[in-house]
């Protein structure tokens, strides 16, 4: 699973969509493996204002990927700076998590990730 | 046609000989690969994409988003989502480009607010008229996975869902369940009245890029005749003034069809009495 898609993940438990501890998820025991994938950079501009950028600094920490700066570059920012564009890409579309586990900060539910795929089937009584 | 629907659950229906079956049918490849870009057409993306695909299975739709070519505004990155365990084994092994999910889409879509640019489900959201337990209802499974979506979507998103209905309840079930999260939503068909006939069910959040309503999705598009079905400010009811003419005169008649005796219409039917002294 990419490092981008876990950005969007929040907890798929009823009474933590309201808790806002629901939202990252923390990566536990995670393996990572890096993929090559071919960069696009309009992609990347287009997904730039979605990304919450706190969010994306504590997973990077998380995941012991230097610290990134505080504040997110601006799309022109981005398009002239290649080196800042290239580390990005590599962050956030080819570092993926292999195996693991990802918890919810609020009620600790744990999603398995297996094979890179992550498993978000909840028993009913959650649901 | 028989419907897998009726007798088994997703994740159990597909198992690895089904899944496998299901892939490497180049019939089933076929329709798949049309719809997807029939689908593509209706959502009209027109630079590199963020987009969630729903019931993803083998990842056959998702090969044909991350394959379009940067001239048509791809390649788009996708992230899937499917119940079978048995299908994402035949994508992982088939090594497909997007991330991969196992969720149930009537558990809702679990992802924060404003996340994709477009979503795609290609015959998928019939099973959500299925409910296997007694806990669940396919009203709530339809609910949870609308309400969703409709947060996952950014604000000018669309979604495009092709599925088979089982009949016109079921299609009226899915369409209200949308209308209800929020969406703006259509549906199209392609050969209808047909045994291929393909239905596609266009939501949009917010505007979309359209002029008024959902039917601007479809302007400009060859052969495409908009049905609107919807009802036009008000109806019949409500405009004969009880105790007016037209309304003893209607009453007159429901009474008559009942088998009642009724005094014939003459001209003094319905007239004032003069005040008498």
């Amino acid at each position: 699973m990419k490092v981008l898609t876990l950005n969007f993940l929040s907890c798929a438990v009823k009474t933590c969509k309201s808790s806002s501890d629901s939202f990252p998820l923390h990566p536990k025991e995670a393996e990572l493996a890096k993929d090559d994938v071919e960069i696009n950079p309009q992609l990347l501009v287009n997904v730039l204002p979605r990304i919450d950028w706190a969010a994306l600094r504590t997973t990077s920490t998380e995941l012991g990927f230097p610290t990134l700066p505080d504040q997110p570059p601006t799309a022109e920012e981005l398009e002239a700076d290649e080196k800042m564009l290239q580390e990005l890409h590599t962050l956030l579309m080819e570092m993926q998590i292999v195996e693991g586990k990802l918890v919810c900060g609020h009620c600790g539910h744990e999603y398995a990730i297996r094979e890179g795929i992550a498993n978000f089937l909840l028993p009913s009584h959650l649901v | 046609m028989s419907r897998p629907e009726d007798t088994l659950q997703a994740d159990v229906h597909y198992n690895d000989t089904e899944a496998r079956k299901y892939t490497t049918s180049s019939r089933i490849q076929t329709i798949q690969a049309a719809m997807t870009h029939r689908a593509l057409e209706l959502l009209d993306l027109q630079s590199p994409s963020f987009i969630l695909d729903i019931g993803c299975g083998s990842g056959l739709s998702g090969e044909i988003l991350s394959d379009i070519p940067e001239s048509e505004g791809g390649p788009h990155v996708w992230v899937g989502m499917d119940i079978s365990p048995s299908m994402l084994d035949v994508a992982l092994q088939r090594d497909v480009e997007g991330d991969l999910f196992l969720a149930d889409m009537g558990q809702g879509v679990p992802f924060r607010a404003g996340t994709f640019d477009a979503a795609i489900s290609i015959s998928a959201i019939q099973w959500l008229c299925n409910a296997e337990s007694s806990e669940t209802s396919p009203a709530g499974r339809l609910a949870r996975f609308f309400n969703g979506l409709y947060a996952s979507l950014k604000r000018g998103g669309r979604a495009v869902c092709q599925f088979y209905p089982k009949n016109d309840v079921q299609k009226q079930m899915i369409t209200s369940a949308a209308v209800k999260a929020g969406f703006g939503a259509g549906l199209l068909e392609d050969d209808p009245e047909t045994k291929n006939a393909k239905t596609y069910l266009v939501l949009t959040v917010g505007s979309a890029g359209t002029k008024g309503d959902i039917t601007g999705v479809v302007e400009g598009m060859d052969g495409v005749d908009v049905v609107d079905s919807r009802r036009k400010g008000k109806t019949g009811k409500g405009e004969i003034k009880k105790g007016s003419k037209a309304w003893i005169l209607k009453k007159k008649d429901q009474m008559e069809k009942k088998g009642k005796v009724v005094k014939a219409t003459s001209k003094y039917t319905g007239r004032k009495r003069r005040i008498q002294f």
